[in-house]
């Protein structure tokens, strides 16, 4: 069994690590989009991130692992609920499920479909769960979601948007809970992405190849020391790969007693208005993000700091742009950022 | 005999083949690329698993799943392995990779990427402009081979067995990496994928050699069979950091040079950029080998003759020709899936228009309803029979046979492309050109609404070229819009001949429909055989017209002279389009009026 590369053992990209992590530790921002070159590490982090993230307690012998502690249940577990009559229910460790929705995957595989197995061999109607609830609570990533067939992303932006799988078809009628962070990867140049999707995902990071010789050199030992020795390797990293669980895990709890001073709710929505972005989506992420680097970094208090690491990511796709002009948008954001805040 | 590259590839593969991924084979079937397969298949051990995938495989086939003939026959659920799984240890070919549909060369790219334990042979047998293998699989297959020649049958002078264990003890050598990835970026390649593919061909090369470390004709082999094929730009100085990051320009005359290993007119534009020391920022001159980060572990003086060398070697392995078609093809993938494997039946999208019979198999859905419908009139029949069997009562309380499945027929989704095809002649004046450069930017932020793909073909001097394969990124299409050059004769009908051609094949794909924009003045004066002379020219042109007409294809003719001219509209009335004047400096005007006219 091939071993999956750790996490702190990428070289460089910061920016889309923290944007990774920003989202384990608040999932309710909305997804992340990584764009870039190829052979820049955006699959290798999204697959590390599975190793890293802390395990969630579900609800024992649940098909979508329900959150016990949530309310949002899917039908067996309420059902399981009402037969306990007030106990608590048994629950069980598991680990984040970070699934791959592949390119071209049929409609059946990601919503969910009749179990034609048991159909016919025991003549019930079983509804068998898709890569949606297998996604829920954990992350969905789709490599080249660019390239994405149109009929699967208005799909997933119904699903992202309501937290609730519905599915009525081939005579069944079932909903569940999917709640995921939707991670999305892929190269611009080979199309462009649906602007309906891309405001749904709350950060967006650009990742470029490395220019420097050093950075690509280390790349290369890593992968090196990693393909020849998965075990020692994967050994070597694992103490950094535990802080990096221990930060999530941490900045999770101070998460809920984070507080945003007015001041820089303030200075977010100056910012969002001085760039010209389209709706409130992005003083909301703006704010949402901003709050959690603040825990992660185990600061106390929101400042302004925190607002100006994460503008470009959280805003970069919601400038209101003519599609033909490819001019940066991360300049036009770091102006305004050095408008409002400096001289 | 000293072994040919083609060969010591084949060797390397089958020393190594889960390392380095696979092979992407490019070129068309025949005598030379058999005789590669048998050079690798005779290096492999015997029983190593070889295995083709149809285009046309589903998810169960590929990945395993439920066999529901054998499970309806038997009763019970019968579950069958899947390709992937059979092939474990072993080779998959990929014949006609070029025309594998995104979906599967996602599932085969994901395969690589997980413990599946395989090695993928891709047969890219694609016209570099407009197909090729997709990028997500080229970018994962380290070694490149173009069989061009039947090389005889070798056995490789080494033992597998002991190239195997020797490959495990071969230490890192920062040097010779080092160079590698000055080499990987000198040639433009941006992924990172391919250095760390160079360096691991590069030990499996050494392992092969019977060599210790990593030596410097390993490195070169390396350099010449995975990074030389992938380059993007030659390594000569006309180099910004833009076109290091977006390698699209190719330097056009030393692409061109034939028989690129002979040439000298390479070495001295590789020098001039290694030999100075420099210590200027990264970034200045990301291009330069030895504009070097200074926290590397080596210093650039000792790494610089390394990777002097081996640019040279790798330099001189791009094949001429190689940087002109990777420029038209880089990222060059329609972003629709459906229908492109060819497969008639393909859609599995778009408005549902009944059922027929058929498994329900990947992306067949189920038509419950057909199902049961089908199946109800035979129950009593079927029980009796089982009871005359002798069988003990079903479980189920409905008797389904094979027969009776059906699925759901979706009426394809339809992808229109539009074929821009612009008149960048000298009789086009330069301003005249500038609006109808303005005005094809205007549809193509329609296309970009509408999610249709554009392509560019543009035409001048004596022929047609084909800009912009059919895609959907609008970044590409404006800057292949903006570096459009104008001047030379208006071969009007070589751009007539091209865009119907390539309007054809895009017709041809599932639920595919192409429309024509032509932008041009409409006064040919090259004919088809490249002759200069208007009367001739005319007649060719007249002659594509009618051609394009007899297709049938949807088009339109702007007139972008200064005084529209009878002959242009006459010229529209031949092709069966309509014809529109564009008005002095009012592109917005003719956007509203394609829009509403096609």
């Amino acid at each position: 069994m091939r071993h999956v590369y750790p996490f702190s053992a990428i070289v460089g990209q910061d920016e889309m690590k923290l944007a990774i992590l920003i989202a384990a530790v608040e999932p309710a921002i909305g997804g992340v989009l990584v764009l870039g070159d190829r052979g820049t590490g955006k699959s290798t982090a999204v697959r590390g991130l599975a190793n890293l993230l802390p395990s969630m307690t579900a609800v024992l012998g649940c098909t979508y692992h329900c959150d016990p502690a949530s309310g949002a249940l899917c039908a067996d577990c309420v059902r399981r609920k009402a037969d306990l009559a007030g106990k608590r229910l048994k629950t069980v460790q598991l680990p984040v499920p970070v699934i791959d929705l592949p390119l071209g995957a049929s409609e059946d595989r990601v919503v969910g479909a009749l179990d034609l197995e048991r159909a016919l061999s025991q003549g019930i109607k079983v509804f068998e769960p898709g890569l949606l609830a297998r996604a829920h609570r954990g992350f969905l990533y789709i490599d080249e979601v660019n390239l994405l067939d149109d009929h699967l992303v208005d799909l997933l932006i119904d699903v992202a948007a309501s937290g609730e799988n519905v599915v009525e078809r081939e005579g069944l009628s079932v909903r569940h809970p999917a709640r995921f962070v939707l991670v999305g990867s892929g190269n611009p140049e080979e199309g462009e992405l649906r602007p309906q999707l891309l405001d749904r995902f709350g950060l967006s990071v650009e990742v470029r190849t490395p220019n420097e010789i050093a950075q690509r050199v280390e790349v290369v030992k890593r992968r090196d020391a990693f393909e020849r020795d998965p075990d020692a390797f994967t050994a070597t990293w694992a103490k950094a790969d535990a802080k990096v669980q221990r930060q999530i895990q941490k900045g999770r709890e101070r998460l809920a007693g984070m507080t945003v001073p007015d001041a820089v709710l303030t200075r977010a929505a100056q910012l969002c208005q001085a760039v010209g972005s389209d709706g409130l989506r992005g003083e909301l992420t703006l704010m949402r993000a901003a709050r959690a680097l603040a825990a992660l970094q185990g600061d106390a208090v929101v400042d302004d700091g925190h607002l100006k690491r994460v503008a470009p990511s959280a805003l970069r796709h919601r400038l209101r742009r003519n599609p033909l002009d490819d001019t940066g948008s991360s300049e036009r954001i770091e102006r305004a950022v050095a408008d409002l805040w400096g001289s | 005999m000293v072994a040919s590259d083609l060969t010591r590839a084949a060797w390397l593969l089958a020393v190594d083949p889960v390392g380095l991924g696979g092979a992407w084979l490019r070129g068309a079937a025949g005598e030379a690329r058999d005789a590669w397969l048998a050079n690798l298949r005779h290096a492999l051990p015997p029983d190593t698993p070889w295995r083709r995938v149809p285009l046309q495989i589903d998810d169960e086939r590929l990945l395993g799943g439920m066999d529901l003939a054998a499970s309806l026959a038997a009763g019970r659920p019968v579950q069958e392995a899947g390709l992937l799984a059979q092939a474990s240890g072993g080779l998959l070919l990929l014949p006609m990779a070029e025309r594998a549909s995104a979906g599967l060369a996602a599932r085969l790219a994901l395969a690589l990427d997980s413990d599946a334990d395989i090695a993928l042979l891709a047969f890219d047998e694609g016209l570099p402009p407009d197909e090729a293998l997709a990028p997500v699989l080229a970018e994962r297959l380290a070694l490149v081979v173009e069989p061009n020649r039947a090389e005889p049958l070798m056995p490789p002078p080494f033992d597998l067995a002991d190239a195997r264990l020797a490959l495990a003890q071969i230490p890192f050598d920062d040097d010779a990496v080092q160079a590698l990835c000055h080499v990987a970026q000198a040639l433009g390649i941006a992924s990172l994928r391919p250095a760390w593919q160079a360096w691991r061909v590069a030990c499996v090369a050494a392992a092969c050699a019977g060599h210790g470390t990593v030596e410097q004709a390993d490195a070169e082999l390396a350099a010449r069979l995975v990074l030389s094929p992938r380059a993007r730009t030659l390594p000569a100085p006309p180099a910004s950091p833009e076109a290091s990051q977006q390698p699209e320009q190719p330097a056009p005359p030393s692409a061109g040079a034939p028989d690129a290993p002979a040439d000298p007119a390479l070495a001295p534009s590789v020098e001039p950029r290694v030999e100075p020391p420099v210590e200027a920022p990264a970034d200045s001159t990301p291009q330069a080998p030895s504009a070097d980060a200074p926290a590397s572990a080596t210093p650039p003086q000792a790494t610089a003759p390394l990777a002097d060398q081996m640019l040279h070697a790798a330099a001189a392995a791009i094949p001429p020709g190689l940087l002109a078609a990777l420029a038209g093809a880089s990222g060059r993938r329609p972003a629709t899936s459906a229908g492109r494997s060819g497969t008639a039946a393909a859609a599995t999208s778009g408005r549902a228009i009944g059922a027929r019979r058929g498994l329900p198999r990947g992306h067949a859905r189920l038509d419950l309803l057909a199902t049961l419908r089908a199946a109800i009139p035979w129950q009593r029949l079927r029980l009796q029979e089982r009871h005359q069997a002798g069988l003990p009562p079903s479980a189920a309380r409905l008797l389904l046979q094979r027969d009776d499945f059906h699925v759901r027929r979706h009426q394809s989704p339809q992808q229109t492309t539009t074929v821009f095809v612009v008149d960048a002649s000298g009789s086009q004046a330069v301003q005249r050109l500038a609006e109808a450069k303005g005005a094809v930017e205007l549809l193509l932020a329609d296309c970009y609404v509408r999610r249709d793909q554009v392509a560019l073909i543009a035409f001048r001097g004596d022929g047609a070229q084909t800009l912009l394969p059919p895609t959907r990124s609008l970044v590409r299409a404006r800057r292949a819009l903006s570096d459009l050059p104008g001047g030379g004769g208006t071969p009007l009908a070589h751009g007539i001949d091209a865009a119907t051609a390539l309007a054809l094949r895009l017709q041809a794909r599932a639920g595919g429909r192409a429309q024509i924009v032509f932008l041009t003045d409409a006064r040919a004066n090259i004919d088809r055989a490249g002759r200069p002379g208007r009367e001739s020219a005319m007649h060719d042109a007249m002659a594509a017209a009618r051609r394009l007409a007899a297709s049938g294809l949807r088009c339109l003719l702007i007139d972008t002279a200064l005084r529209p001219q009878p002959a242009t509209r006459a010229m529209a009335q031949a092709m069966a389009g309509r014809y529109l004047a564009l008005p002095m400096g009012q592109a917005a005007a003719v956007s509203r009026a394609v829009q509403a006219g096609l």
